[in-house]
């Protein structure tokens, strides 16, 4: 074991000094790629189920949990061009931590298409020393009534304003989808605009559980209140976004 | 096969496990000792029992959870029933794993049998019922009950019998359901096929194939539309393991032995791969739910639970695609795809109900009374019709209620929606068709490696790779050590399980024999070392 632990630090050594090597030039700006990494433009463009490497910015991550004694983490991740959902990738509980917003990551996977939802799984990854980068959310208010135009921003940070609560099975959220669940489970709540267009947003209790201040304050949502939400441009048969900040006018 | 070169690693972990859980011995785990039935239920103090439901994402069935509850308490109003909802097997699996460790455990819990088995290891204490359901007081339909209850004869034997682990009763069922192919006959028919009372696998598969026809935009034939994944299998784990069953090929077997890596299993994934190159096949964790698409018109062949009736079809009554997305068609209900059509084999599946083991007695037998309970008519029979559920008990299945609201099949989208109930009849006339796999520790985890396998061939077809020998080769052996297959596989015991089966008997002395010999070779070596001077 002594000899294989050292082997490994001697080759990781080598592969440090190497990387160093190749790195003559200045440091590449925040937007530029490294060689072999896609632009967000290339990857939209690819195919699914095609192999996708990019470099992004964690934004945000679902609780770590271990199946089968492989750790995993689903996180919601940005560059300064578009956004992308890392569906349930492999990682340790250590880096899991290291991964805390702005964190620059390279990650190789498959694009996959889930109900709409364009994410990347089967992910590895490396963490990246160097730039940061945590994005403010967009305000895609605008673009309500308009799911192709909503679809642009499609795992991206962003925020609407001025939407009404709507009635939900009789009240302002339900527990689950239907009112199955109980306090902890997701949380779902429908919201109109000023066109009358209604939507789905929900509060993921992976990402935001019951001791959060979103699912309070959505817990305290009255039909008919005036709110603004922000959060991620999840897509579920439409849009649906997982919602991070919920204010109350 | 699985290549030895590649399972040699994994033997001395195997090997280390099986000789650990061989000496803890067959008794070990049980601290608190068996429950013993108390003479006479204690109506004089509080008793709080919790009960961990899961439903699937229903919120009929959890208003029937919650009703079920209330009349519990009115009959046994000292006794206070905590619930807390699941929607997922697995998360109440992974939170009483969890809270075995602390002795935390709910006192009743919803499950499947794969799971009891490995509560029954270590401390997890479930209570074996032989003796408790025929205890004359307050057995199933005994004297002292509160309520109208079936008696042991009136559980539907091949479904009692699923619960017996090693020859114990270690559970009780709650409800029955199978696997269906949800069928568009109004496409099907269109592209010209004529749907069979029993489609077989190569039906399916032809089926598929030919749905992807095209027109010459690019739109598909049979649809018009951009989108078309023409069969869509929801779990992928039943899926391999019913094909296994009706080729007659290995699984596994009561002993725990793991007998999937064989060559029928390589063919058959195979011949999924084919399928899943050309795109006629799709699996739910690669594209989403079978219902959503076929409900789209985007899919003309499912396989679901009949659990899930309630949201596959052109009337159905849940649904997660806005109305815009839905088209018109009639579905008819099938067995899943047979290789025999004159041998049906289907899978029982469905939850179930066990028991924790607790300090004190009178909390077990308000367990015990709340279990019996959630098999009365009133409960079996509302939450059957929540869904594509069968209810467990003769005393049910022949109630004159329950007759009627079969009879009235497709007279509306809701209680009585017909594909609903046109699963529950091709359940009932195929009870003598179903089957279970071997329950043993380890059970629920190579039950996972064999969903796992499909969802890998057709990811790594759709990706441009290729599934042959070779390849099969690496996947059994990367999913072997994933999922630890073979290190569990000396049965769940807190329990006397009888004599270990001979291969096991030899497997140990052959391990015994090994260490004896390491251990020799070792000592040799350091008297030789002691002497030579050099120490080691």
């Amino acid at each position: 074991m002594k000899k294989f632990t050292a082997i490994f630090a001697a080759a990781a050594v080598i592969a440090s000094l190497s990387a160093c090597g190749g790195q003559t030039d200045a440091a590449p700006a925040a937007d530029a790629k490294s060689e072999g990494v896609m632009t967000y433009a290339d990857y939209a463009a690819a195919d699914v189920d095609t192999e996708v490497t990019i470099e992004t910015y964690v934004q945000d991550k679902q609780g770590w949990w271990e199946n089968e004694g492989v750790g995993n983490a689903t996180f919601y991740t940005q560059d300064k061009e578009g956004g992308y959902f890392l569906y349930n990738m492999p990682c340790s509980k250590e880096d899991y931590d290291l991964m805390v917003p702005g964190t620059k990551i390279k990650v190789t996977g498959y694009k996959a298409e889930w109900s709409g939802e364009v994410e990347i799984v089967d992910a590895k990854y490396e963490i990246e020393s160097g730039d940061t980068y945590v994005a403010t959310a967009t305000d895609v208010t605008d673009k309500l009534g308009d799911n192709d135009a909503l679809s642009a921003y499609m795992n991206q940070y962003v925020t609407f304003t001025g939407l009404t609560v709507a009635d939900r099975d009789g009240a302002a959220f339900t527990y689950g989808w239907d009112g199955s669940g109980e306090q902890g489970s997701d949380l779902y709540f429908n919201l109109n605009d000023a066109n009358g267009n209604t939507y789905t947003f929900v509060v993921e209790s992976y990402l935001r559980g019951a001791d959060s201040d979103v699912y309070k304050t959505v817990e305290s949502f009255e039909v008919g209140n005036t709110v603004d939400i922000t959060g991620f441009m999840y897509w579920y048969e439409g849009p649906q976004v997982h919602t991070t900040i919920a204010t109350v006018k | 096969m699985i290549s030895l070169k590649k399972i040699k690693s994994h033997m001395m972990a195997f090997s280390l496990s099986a000789l650990a859980l061989g000496l803890a011995g067959c008794h070990g785990g049980n601290a608190r000792g068996d429950f013993v039935m108390p003479e006479s239920f204690d109506d004089s103090r509080d008793i709080e029992i919790v009960f961990w439901a899961k439903n699937d994402t229903n919120k009929t069935q959890t208003e029937i959870y919650a009703k079920c509850v209330e009349d519990f308490e009115a009959l046994y109003p000292n006794v206070d029933v905590n619930m807390k909802l699941y929607t997922d097997y697995s998360a109440i699996y992974n939170d009483v794993i969890t809270n075995i460790s602390t002795d935390t455990t709910p006192n009743v819990c919803i499950t499947y049998p794969d799971h009891i088995a490995t509560y029954m290891t270590g401390s997890g204490e479930v209570v074996c019922l032989d003796d408790v359901i025929n205890d004359e007081k307050y057995g199933l339909g005994g004297s002292e009950i509160r309520f109208d209850g079936p008696s042991a004869g009136e559980i539907v034997p091949q479904y009692l019998g699923e619960l017996e682990l090693s020859g114990h009763l270690m559970g009780l069922p709650f409800m029955r359901s199978s696997e269906a192919l949800y069928i568009n006959k109004t496409y099907v028919e269109a592209m010209g096929y004529e749907i069979p009372d029993i489609p077989t696998w190569d039906w399916v598969w032809e089926v598929s194939e030919a749905a992807l026809a095209q027109n010459p935009d690019g739109t598909y034939a049979v649809n018009g539309q951009d989108v078309m994944i023409p069969f869509i299998y929801k779990s992928t784990d039943n899926m391999l393991i019913t094909m296994l069953r009706q080729a007659d090929a290995g699984y596994s077997d009561d002993e725990g032995n793991i007998l999937i890596f064989n060559d029928k299993c390589g063919q058959i994934l195979k011949e999924i791969a084919s399928h899943g190159a050309t795109k006629a096949f799709s699996t739910f964790k690669i594209s989403s739910y079978p219902g959503n698409f076929m409900n789209a018109g985007q899919c003309i062949l499912a396989v679901d639970s009949t659990a899930g009736a309630t949201w596959i079809g052109s009337g159905a009554p849940l649904s997660d695609i806005h109305d815009s997305k839905k088209v018109d068609f009639e579905t008819v209900v099938r067995p899943v795809p047979q290789y025999d059509a004159g041998n049906i084999r289907m899978i029982s599946q469905g939850p179930s109900v066990c028991i924790f083991n607790k300090d004190d007695p009178q909390e077990v037998l308000a367990s015990w009374l709340f279990a019996q309970f959630l098999l009365t008519n009133k409960v079996q029979e509302s939450y059957s019709e929540t869904e594509g559920y069968v209810p467990v008990t003769t005393k049910a299945l022949n109630d004159p209620e329950y007759l009627d609201y079969l009879s009235k099949g497709g007279e509306d989208n809701g209680e009585h929606y017909q594909v609903k109930i046109d699963c529950v009849r091709m359940i009932l006339d195929n009870i003598g068709n179903t089957f279970i796999t071997p329950v043993f520790n380890g059970s629920a985890s190579l039950r996972n490696a064999a969903g796992q396998m499909v969802e890998n061939c057709v990811k790594t077809v759709r990706r441009g790779g290729r599934v042959d020998d070779e390849y099969l080769q690496g996947m059994y052996s990367d999913v072997a050590q994933m999922y630890r297959l073979g290190e569990q596989r000396v049965n769940a015991g807190s329990r006397d399980l009888g004599p270990l089966p001979k291969t096991a008997v030899i497997l140990l002395l052959s391990l015994a024999a090994a260490w004896i010999c390491m251990g020799i070779v070792y000592f040799r070596d350091v008297l030789k070392a002691k002497k030579s001077g050099k120490g080691e």
